[in-house]
């Protein structure tokens, strides 16, 4: 009675063969991937160390470590966060909570965000250098590399936040304004708790993607060598991405090893802050609330 | 043997509701009122009152216009885009339009929805979500007294007592639904609005429910919407029945269930020929 059927055979035959053939792709996407991180691991490991991390370049950048660069970075990301994060989520729950659905503007603006995300960032770059250098006078500086950046990642913000709002099931909404709360009070109440882990996640991606870039500050705040740090977001910084660049493209007789080890820890900063972010949605996902 | 069907008190009667007869205050008077969506009209010249601490039933087919007609009275027009609200709708003697306040509206009138909402927090919290919204400024006594309160009179307290700090969303269809009504109660209503709230519910929560409405009677008006046509009966003093938009008829329940109609469609529909 329940011995195999040809069509069953068939259909584990099938079944198989896809298996086989999605689990072909993932290798290839995996692969190179791995490929990369072991190259840098193994010829630029050994450089790689603390007193890399907080030691200056020395030597004409042949030598020493990248710790201006370090905090550059981190200097830029976080006020390009200050940035960013209030504005992007604030627009993401005018247009979630506040503009009507369906109104033709409403939709206009939500197609020219999600292709704002798809503007070249180099593009960005002059913009920045028109509007917060040139314009706004504000000069190379970490403030204007960091609104460069801003701008460049605001569209990622918004979409990722919109999408966790929308996220939020209608009936909740239907429920807090029946019982007599305002559009804010559901906001703050209902509505971001529960659309905050979506927002954070898209946060710390986008985090990701300012601290590789490079294009952006190049011509709006950040410098190939300073013998100082950057005290305030009025000065210029040096940053680990355009210092790889630098090292590898502008300065004679680098040792090789010092390249792959300023892109071991740039690659090592990006997967960590990925990595938290997805530990974080799955801690989340582990307490869902409907 | 614990009998399943015991009413919300423990009251080992079921409570019997008393109609409010005709000299009673109307706590709303609805006049030529017209709904539309767009230029699509949902429901068109309605005209009936509701008289204080009265069960008024409206039955219907489905898009005869009851759930646009529950929007209307808590003006949740004002949140949907398409939805004009013609006509006069007088709450309490008050034209509600005139209302500055609509939070003030609103939180005088409970809604229970078809699918229970649990919002995700605690169930404790989504009780007393009402009085904090409403800026009442209650104490930590007061506010575990009403949550108690509200819950006792919905019939969830002996289930939810020991965990009032888990989450209300992750509670059963039945218990959410009762959350749901508990909530509503929290914000100590005039007017309790019941849009077919048995849907999603098991029948023997369904008359556990309906023994709680007959008690709350006392304290508030109540608008039960309904596709039972049965439960009108059980419950509803008086009963509207609704057929694509219009109001075809309001009588006294025990009335129209006894054939005195004045419309045949509403007989066909209470004798269950369509519908």
């Amino acid at each position: 009675m329940f011995s195999a059927q040809p069509v069953n055979q068939h259909n584990r035959q099938v079944e198989w063969l896809f298996r086989l053939l999605f689990g072909i792709m993932l290798t290839l996407l995996i692969i190179p991937v791995l490929l990369i991180i072991a190259t840098l691991f193994h010829r630029g490991g050994s450089t790689l160390s603390l007193e890399f991390l907080f030691t200056f370049p020395s030597d004409g950048m042949t030598a020493g470590g990248v710790f201006p660069a370090l905090l550059g970075t981190i200097w830029l990301v976080v006020v390009s966060l200050l940035a960013s994060v209030p504005l992007g989520v604030a627009a993401a729950i005018y247009l979630s909570e506040y503009a009507r659905q369906e109104h033709w503007l409403t939709r206009i603006i939500n197609l020219a965000t999600i292709n704002l995300a798809g503007v070249p960032s180099i593009v960005h770059a002059l913009f920045g250098l028109g509007a917060f250098v040139l314009f706004f006078r504000i000069g190379t500086s970490i403030l204007a590399a960091s609104l460069t950046l801003a701008v460049m990642t605001l569209p990622v913000v918004i979409v990722a936040s919109w999408e966790s709002l929308q996220a939020v099931p209608r009936s909740f909404r239907e429920a807090c304004w029946n019982m007599g709360a305002t559009r804010w009070q559901t906001i703050r109440q209902v509505v971001l708790p529960n659309a905050l882990t979506g927002i954070l996640t898209g946060i710390i991606l986008q985090v990701s993607r300012a601290a590789g870039e490079t294009a952006p500050i190049m011509f709006t705040g950040a410098v190939f060598f300073l013998p100082f740090l950057p005290g305030s977001p009025f000065d210029q910084t040096m940053a680990l991405a355009l210092h790889l660049y630098t090292i590898s493209t502008q300065v004679p007789d680098v040792p090789e090893s010092l390249p792959f080890a300023v892109a071991l820890l740039l690659v090592c900063i990006v997967l960590l802050m990925n990595a938290t972010a997805i530990w974080f949605r799955m801690y989340l996902r582990g307490k869902k609330k409907w | 043997m614990v009998n399943l069907f015991r009413s919300a008190n423990d009251d080992p009667h079921p409570p019997q509701s008393t109609a409010p007869g005709p000299k009673a205050p109307i706590q709303v008077a609805v006049r030529d009122l017209t709904i539309r969506y767009g230029n699509w009209p949902v429901l068109s010249d309605v005209t009936l009152d509701i008289r204080r601490h009265e069960i008024f039933g409206i039955i219907g087919p489905a898009n005869s216009g009851k759930t646009s007609f529950l929007n209307a009275l808590n003006r949740m027009d004002l949140l949907r885009p398409n939805m004009t609200v013609h006509g006069e709708i007088r709450f309490n003697g008050v034209d509600i339009r005139t209302w500055r306040n609509v939070y003030a509206l609103r939180r005088m009138i409970g809604v229970v929805f078809p699918l229970p909402v649990g919002l995700p927090m605690t169930i404790y919290d989504n009780v007393a979500l009402a009085p904090r919204l409403s800026g009442k400024n209650l104490d930590k006594t007061a506010l575990d007294a009403l949550v108690e309160r509200c819950l006792r009179r919905a019939a969830l307290w002996d289930e939810v007592k020991d965990r009032l700090h888990a989450l209300g969303s992750l509670l059963s269809g039945g218990q959410q639904q009762r959350l749901t009504i508990a909530r509503a109660l929290s914000q100590e209503p005039q007017l309790l609005m019941l849009d077919e709230f048995s849907i999603a519910v098991d029948p023997v929560t369904t008359m556990r429910i309906e023994d709680v409405l007959k008690s709350l009677q006392e304290e508030m008006t109540i608008i039960l919407v309904t596709n039972l046509v049965q439960q009108a009966q059980r419950l509803a003093h008086r009963t509207a029945f609704f057929l694509d938009g219009r109001c075809i008829e309001v009588g006294e329940t025990e009335a129209l269930f006894s054939g005195q109609v004045k419309n045949r469609r509403t007989r066909e529909y209470i004798e269950g020929k369509f519908g």
